[in-house]
């Protein structure tokens, strides 16, 4: 539960909230913890919440890792549920 | 995904682990505590120590939320869950951790409680609003990661008068729990446990800076490397603290600066700040009572606070005797010195909190290396 996904903000949404797509899900997240993000941006998702803005290439380094760990798929399901 | 190719090359690899062996003096050994439950399971997931030489060890830590968390705490959840009547909303990986009698919060969901897991405080806060003649609590754990979400949750609800919603709060801090296991006889005073250095978390780094390590790299004299989570990450940071012990140099160095920055994440610091305060001391499993260790609800918010809110027990709490999570969460002993492991405590069925998250060190062995060779852990934590 300590991991914490990155993910590209697609939508911002009143609120403190935006829409994030984590690979091919989609998902309502708050940006109550970081400040200046912007359509497009990277961040890496913990919990529901937008820890910290990351470059799109940690990004996909990380979602890469992930995926051969196979720890993304089990991830993405606790996301989506 | 090129440089995901470049962080997980085969080449790099083999000249990071030539160079450790290459710098790792032969007439010493040395012990790297790695505090997080993601460093363990990223160590075992791609058999990082069989690329070290044989005097570098991995001392894993109790930087895995669900593990430390005493059976007291959650046998209060239960309560809270059966005698209160409460919607508990939990993190999913607290869901099967043994309380007393190995009674966990999904037997009580079994047994009629209305138990949920949810993904977020978000999701907690939704249940609150749907079910206004309900009271609902979130069952707060974890480190720095998670505390910031919580404190947002209890703003949100105090700012919309969600007056059902309220927080068990669990909250812990890592330097508190470095600094202790420093401080502990089995390191400080017998030396059963040889501490040379620690990796630092990254994620946790990434929310409260590299700063608050610098306190005890000072006065402990050790070695601190904030590590990233990739298998190649930890092992620059191996070398990193091997040059700092060779050197004789304690510092905290920054192996994540893709991430991590010395002062962290400031809104969400003073997010922290705001809605919690330090508990005078703490208990945690494994370590005892540590002091200044975790956090609880500032009175500005107390109405939120469902230790405030419901009466609690006071109970007899038990842990399994023979199980030996305490021992491990200390790093004094390995997995595969407790008698249940791998026998009557598996991930599928789990005695003790280190073997049920993916994080704790029993469940990382069980699923990587349970099959390695089994030596004496004393062996190499005395010698």
């Amino acid at each position: 539960m300590c991991l914490a996904l990155p993910a590209r903000v697609v939508e911002l949404l009143d609120g403190d909230m935006a829409v994030v797509a984590f690979d091919t899900v989609k998902k309502r997240i708050s940006l109550a913890l970081v400040e200046d993000v912007a359509v497009d941006d990277f961040v890496l998702v913990h919990v529901g919440y937008a820890l910290h803005k990351v470059s799109q290439e940690e990004a996909a380094r990380t979602l890469e890792m992930m995926v051969e760990a196979g720890v993304l798929k089990d991830e993405l399901e606790e996301i989506s549920a | 995904m090129k440089f995901v190719d470049e962080y997980r090359d085969q080449k790099l690899a083999r000249t990071i682990a030539a160079a450790i062996a290459a710098e790792a003096d032969p007439g010493r050994s040395y012990h790297f505590m790695e505090f997080c439950g993601g460093h363990t399971h990223a160590i075992f997931r791609y058999g990082v120590q069989d690329l070290m030489p044989e005097n570098v060890h991995f001392v894993h830590g109790p930087g895995c939320p669900v593990c430390v968390l005493p059976v007291g705490r959650l046998d209060d959840a239960v309560e809270l869950a059966e005698r209160h009547g409460v919607i508990l909303c939990t993190y999913g990986d607290m869901m099967r951790v043994p309380g007393t009698k190995q009674r966990s919060l999904i037997r009580a969901k079994a047994d009629g409680a209305d138990v949920r897991m949810v993904y977020s405080t978000l999701d907690a806060l939704k249940i609150a609003r749907e079910n206004p003649d309900r009271q609902v609590v979130f069952f707060a754990i974890g480190f720095e990661t998670t505390t910031p979400p919580t404190g947002v949750a209890i703003k949100v609800a105090a700012a919309e008068g969600l007056n059902n919603f309220s927080v068990f709060c669990n909250h812990v801090l890592t330097p508190a729990a470095i600094g202790h296991i420093l401080d502990s006889p089995e390191v400080r005073g017998f030396g059963i446990v040889k501490i040379d250095g620690f990796l630092g978390p990254s994620h946790v780094s990434s929310v409260i800076g590299s700063q608050p390590y610098e306190f005890f790299a000072e006065e402990f004299q050790k070695p601190v490397v904030i590590a990233g989570f990739e298998p190649l990450d930890v092992m620059q940071s191996v070398l990193m603290l091997i040059r700092q012990v060779n050197e004789g140099r304690h510092e905290v160095e920054n192996e994540y600066t893709r991430v991590v920055t010395q002062e962290g994440n400031l809104k969400a610091q003073a997010l922290v700040n705001e809605v919690f305060e330090l508990r005078k001391s703490f208990e945690w499993r494994g370590l005892g009572t540590v002091p200044y260790s975790a956090l609880r609800i500032r009175d500005a918010y107390a109405g939120l606070d469902a230790e405030k809110r419901f009466e609690l027990s006071v109970k007899v709490s038990k842990e399994v005797k023979s199980c030996e999570c305490p021992s491990i969460l200390r790093g004094v002993k390995k997995p595969t010195d407790c008698k249940l492991f791998g026998t009557v405590c598996t991930p599928q069925n789990p005695v003790g909190s280190c073997m049920v998250s993916s994080e704790g060190a029993c469940a990382a062995y069980y699923s990587y290396s349970r099959f390695r060779d089994r030596k004496p852990a004393d062996l190499e934590a005395v010698e």
